[in-house]
């Protein structure tokens, strides 16, 4: 059985990059607790677009919380106050018919406003492409259990690798920094022996690349792990912190 | 050096864990040694660990000044630097902003650590004004030596209620600086085990409070006459 909410929204509207944004108030009248919180914004949507106005643009992708595209500030939190998911994961039935929620875009200069909700992270590919690949043998594909790697690093490198490039980390930190990002994925490979050959170019290059795109400094505050849709440790940064000293001083 | 410092956000927060630690360090020998203040003996014990630290060391004991100084000027430069880096990284700020709790560390304390620092540097200016280059006077010791009565000015100074209370004040705040600085110097240091986060906060949490409180101890027992 589900009954019909009625929720209102304080929405962070922006036509374009260099235009100012403003918050915009709407009410979906029949909103239910089944839904997602991106199936509301669809809702939303449709009824701008029966009013004749321009529906909210955000990203978003699978709507399983897997691809790491969408991804909003609800009410102050990244992802929204529900722990280790993405705001596509994120359902009505938290929420009283009634609520007003606040939804506004990641928010950092490296991360530019395209319009409304949607932010350009095009900077953690750059970070990617700076070092975030291993080299492999030419012809077929080798054999996957060739070589051996202890079952706890291959844990470790499994829960580094879940990162699915959100950027919630970079939108809930107090310095906009997106070191859990960049750690992340060194940590991943610097766990695998496949990550070896380009192990200390690649935290060299990762971490300048992180400082050019104008993301802030890390405080410690591991606000980063408590959104992450993940749940990836700030132990990750850590590592890449040894990662950076090892290949600084040889 | 300093342009490859400020190049690598790595070896910034590297830096600032460092020079944290050593300060840490340096606060704790120093309220360990304001202790001395206690013994039963008006004071002699007190001149005389004073005495010793700026006459029986030598050159090292300039060399040890020179060193914190260095050391204070870099962890404050790089933190002041944090600080403007990250207004520069979000310069439009959220609406509604709030901390999701769970892993989070983020607290009072890791939200004012340039409010805490930035006082706690202008009162180190003041504190030593007040005591390293205050009034001196001068006292024999049982063995004969003549020192700097340290005590009677320590005496003089906590007697003003500005003082012994203002003094305390600071304390708690640099309680608050370490409460999130210890275990952020050994998490920028890439020490931090996994495993042991909660718990390496917890000590890193009891030990400011622990520096913090020794020192209070003194002005606070000075002033009720306690000591």
């Amino acid at each position: 059985m589900s009954h019909s909410m009625r929720i209102h929204l304080k929405v962070w509207r922006q036509a374009g990059p260099n235009a100012p944004g403003r918050f915009e108030s709407y009410t979906v009248e029949n909103a239910n607790e089944h839904m997602s919180f991106l199936e509301l914004l669809d809702v939303l949507n449709e009824q701008l677009i029966k009013e004749g106005k321009e529906p909210v643009e955000f990203d978003h992708d699978c709507r399983e919380g897997i691809c790491g595209s969408c991804g909003v500030v609800v009410d102050g939190v990244a992802h929204g106050p529900q722990p280790r998911t993405a705001v596509c994961q994120l359902h009505m039935r938290h929420y009283k018919s009634g609520d007003t929620i606040t939804v506004e875009p990641w928010r950092a200069k490296a991360f530019p406003a395209i319009r409304d909700l949607v932010v350009d992270r095009s900077a953690f590919d750059r970070i990617m492409a700076a070092g975030g690949y291993v080299s492999v043998s030419t012809g077929n594909a080798p054999d996957a259990n060739a070589i051996p790697i202890s079952k706890v690093d291959a844990d470790l490198a499994m829960d580094y690798a879940s990162c699915i490039g959100c950027g919630a980390c970079v939108a809930a930190c107090p310095n906009a920094s997106a070191s859990l990002f960049t750690a992340a994925k060194i940590s991943h490979l610097a766990k695998l022996p496949q990550g070896s050959p380009e192990r200390k170019m690649r935290v060299r290059n990762m971490v300048e690349q992180m400082r050019k795109e104008g993301f802030g400094d890390c405080s410690n505050h591991a606000e980063c792990e408590a959104v992450c849709p993940k749940g990836i440790s700030i132990s990750a940064i850590a590592l890449m912190r040894r990662e950076y000293l090892k290949a600084a001083t040889s | 050096m300093l342009s490859r410092l400020y190049g690598s956000p790595v070896l910034k927060k590297v830096t600032t864990g460092l020079t944290g630690i050593f300060l840490t360090l340096f606060v704790l020998v120093h309220m360990t040694g304001n202790l001395a203040y206690f013994a039963d003996d008006t004071g002699e014990a007190y001149n005389a660990y004073s005495h010793f630290l700026t006459h029986e060391l030598g050159a090292l004991f300039y060399l040890i000044e020179i060193g914190l100084l260095a050391i204070f000027l870099l962890h404050a430069t790089i933190g002041i630097q944090i600080w403007l880096g990250k207004r520069a990284a979000r310069p439009e700020a959220y609406a509604v902003y709030r901390t999701a709790g769970g892993a989070s560390r983020q607290s009072l304390s890791s939200r004012s650590m340039i409010v805490t620092g930035v006082l706690l540097a202008v009162w180190t200016v003041f504190h030593l004004v007040t005591f390293k280059y205050g009034t001196y006077y001068e006292t024999t010791l049982a063995d004969g030596t003549v020192v700097r009565d340290i005590a009677r000015l320590v005496d003089e100074v906590f007697g003003n209620p500005m003082y012994a209370f203002g003094y305390p004040a600071m304390m708690l705040l640099l309680a608050v600086h370490l409460r999130h600085g210890v275990w952020s110097a050994l998490q920028s240091l890439g020490l931090v085990r996994p495993t042991a986060s909660a718990s390496t906060y917890l000590v890193g949490g009891l030990l400011g409070l622990a520096i913090g409180v020794g020192f209070l101890l003194l002005p606070i027992a000075i002033y009720f006459q306690w000591a």
